[in-house]
């Protein structure tokens, strides 16, 4: 029963979104199942990995954070390259962020693989659902209808949810709903490469003359460097 | 954003985006700006609009090429030694996370007017059609001499003397022919002119091993390239400078550059405002007034080719360098292959970038060996370049200017380049320090 006999089907998924929209906080609460309240923003750990198993496959998400560099619209053309999935994440309360979305959208069917899974996460729902003491609901913290997330998804065949970094309302459904999508098995897209994976063991498929620079190199190779 | 950074640099060329990262990761708060929108700057790979934009803006691409973003053709033509510090550089910061990396699949050289593999072993020398029967056994002498050569053993010297001889000495005492020395200071030491015959052996000799366990790692030929060009090198540095802090601000032109009272560097102004840091990392095109040339002009030819280069076994990718003895000029011709094995092109496309020295006032003419070698061109796009130097070291106004990427074939002088602007802003040699795997940070997270 145990995942690891289960074909494991790597994807990098890329997140995109405004500045403070919670994107960080949406893959640590779905990598490690935390929420930090007054997360600094992104820095050291931009690429984090996990695993998990949907019906007969282990899918090993790696998770591309943008690392800031959409700040100043610089992020580079390496980080869609071969990015099988993208979360778009706006903000509720942020009318601003939604606008962005549609952006990062557009930017996705430009800059990414065709065929890439993109779902849109309309983040921090516990601002507008968080339970008070009568338990009734803040609604009009809301800046973004759920209908305007809904039609955005609609027109660009995007996966949407309403989600909460901070309870983990909906983040695990996002990634499990990606998962879902992506076919099973070793998926050769057209680039001929499963971007960063490639030459770390657990990608077999045709090397093909890649390298792996990681390898250890033997002993007798090193002499002439110390020799210089 | 009026901000305090503890350095500031500008042009997103891969000397400066190698700095950034590796200041960043020391915990430094880098400011990176870019006048153009995209990464690379002189080291960039660009797509067929911004090439031809860029080098023949009265022309369309033809529509036979495919895709525009199919096309990462890179402005300066280098491969990475397999061992080169390069390499070393990018497995110590895991930059290779991002990247992925695939051979060369050929070394060759032009001797006698035709093209050949390099023999980079004992028995590849013996099966060389570069030389005849006599000349193949004095050149397996010496391929096993430098195989056997040991610094700490006297006798594996055979008297040759490395820092009292030249290499030319070390030549004639294994009696080897004017067309061998050729390809192994041009092709294996990859010297550009013959310069190094006159100086001590032993920077040759280094090169030598260089080229030979750059080959034995992966085997085809000394060396690699990145999928989808070498733009994706200052990208991948860049965001490592980025996941340690890094703030990157392309399409960002600078506006004005402020300076203390006694000539140190102080900030720059942006549309964004004004930025402040003692120090400031540049690319020559920023501080015209605190660089020179070289006196060296390079032109470069990229040739779109819509076949694999003939003799050469249709090879997707290879490295051809002709000597300068060879078609008598005083500086070589290197011709880098790169096809869309390497996802640089769209399917069936080859490109053939030719470079060299100028040497004459008709810069294209000087190029005519390489063509008849690579065959009918689609099409071939041609710039020049004048070199430039920074005139100081950046002590005294802390401004560190890089240098102009130089037309070697590789990146060895490139980080020779880092390694020396580090030091002088440090002040003590860059060690690099192997981060976290990625196995590691897997298990650190609990999965």
């Amino acid at each position: 029963m145990s995942s690891a006999n289960k074909p494991t089907t790597a994807v990098k998924l890329v997140l995109l979104g405004e500045a403070a929209v919670g994107k960080s906080s949406l893959v640590l609460r779905f990598v490690s199942n935390d929420f930090q309240e007054n997360k600094e923003p992104t820095i050291g750990a931009a690429f984090l990995t996990q695993r998990c198993t949907i019906g007969d496959k282990t899918i090993k998400f790696e998770i591309w954070d943008t690392a800031g560099q959409e700040r100043f619209a610089s992020l580079a053309p390496m980080y869609y390259r071969n990015a099988q999935a993208a979360l778009v994440v706006y903000d509720i309360t942020k009318p601003a962020s939604f606008i962005k979305a549609r952006h990062w959208v557009k930017e996705l069917h430009e800059q990414a693989s065709k065929d890439i899974i993109i779902a849109l996460c309309g983040n921090k729902y516990d601002l507008i659902s968080k339970n008070n003491e009568e338990g009734e609901e803040i609604e009009s913290n809301r800046k973004v209808s759920i209908e305007e997330g809904q039609n955005l998804a609609e027109e660009e065949n995007l996966l949407f949810f309403e989600t909460s970094a901070k309870t983990a309302y909906n983040v695990n459904e996002v990634f499990m709903a990606i998962g879902n999508k992506i076919p099973s098995g070793k998926k050769k897209n057209n680039d001929g490469g499963l971007g960063l994976s490639a030459g770390r063991g657990d990608n077999d498929d045709n090397n093909n003359g890649r390298v792996d620079l990681n390898a250890p190199i033997d002993a007798g190779a090193n002499n002439a460097n110390c020799a210089c | 954003m009026d901000e305090n950074y503890d350095v500031i640099v500008l042009g997103t060329g891969l000397t400066e985006c190698i700095l950034s990262g590796l200041l960043s990761v020391e915990g430094k708060k880098v400011l990176h700006i870019d006048r153009q929108d995209f990464y690379g700057g002189e080291s960039a790979s660009l797509n067929l609009s911004q090439l031809y934009s860029k080098f023949k803006p009265s022309k369309k691409p033809d529509e036979s090429l495919g895709r525009d973003r199919d096309w990462c053709v890179d402005l300066i033509p280098k491969f990475l030694m397999a061992n080169g510090e390069l390499t070393n550089i990018l497995v110590h910061t895991d930059v290779t996370r991002y990247i992925e990396f695939k051979q060369i699949s050929g070394s060759y050289v032009y001797r006698n007017g035709k093209i050949a593999k390099v023999p980079s072993t004992a028995a590849e020398a013996i099966n060389s059609s570069l030389m005849g029967i006599f000349e193949k056994r004095r050149m397996r002498n010496f391929l096993e001499f430098i195989a056997k050569y040991d610094e700490n053993d006297v006798s594996t010297h055979k008297n040759m003397d490395f820092d009292n001889e030249t290499m030319d000495e070390i030549y004639y005492k294994f009696g080897l022919e004017a067309g061998t020395k050729d390809f192994i200071g041009h092709a294996m030491a990859l010297w550009s002119n013959d310069d190094y015959l006159k100086q001590p052996a032993r920077e040759t000799y280094n090169r030598i091993v260089l080229y030979l366990q750059s080959v034995a790692r992966y085997g085809k030929s000394p060396y690699i390239y990145p999928l989808y060009g070498l733009g994706e090198l200052p990208q991948g540095f860049a965001r490592l400078s980025a996941i340690y802090g890094g703030t990157y601000m392309l399409d960002t032109p600078i506006e004005e550059v402020f300076f203390e009272d006694d000539g140190k560097f102080k900030g720059v102004k942006t549309k964004e405002g004004t930025a402040k840091a003692p120090i400031v990392i540049a690319d020559p095109t920023y501080f015209p007034n605190k660089v020179k040339k070289t006196g060296q002009k390079v032109i470069r030819a990229m040739c779109i080719l819509n076949h694999p280069i003939p003799n050469t076994n249709n090879l997707d990718s290879l490295q051809i360098i002709i000597p300068q003895n060879q078609v008598g000029r005083k500086n070589d011709i290197y011709i880098a292959v790169v096809s869309s094995a390497h996802n640089v092109c769209s399917k069936g496309h080859y490109l053939a970038i030719i470079s060299t020295i100028i040497e004459t006032d008709k810069p294209h003419v000087e190029l005519e060996p390489a063509f008849k070698i690579i065959g009918p061109t689609e099409d071939v796009l041609m710039g020049i370049a004048e070199l430039y130097e920074p005139i100081s070291n950046g002590k005294d106004d802390n401004v560190y200017i890089s240098k102009s990427y130089d037309p070697s074939s590789h990146f060895e002088a490139t980080t020779d380049d880092v390694k020396d602007i580090y030091e002088r802003i440090i002040g003590k040699p860059l060690v690099l320090q192997q981060r976290k795997t990625a196995t590691e940070e897997e298990e650190l997270s609990g999965l």
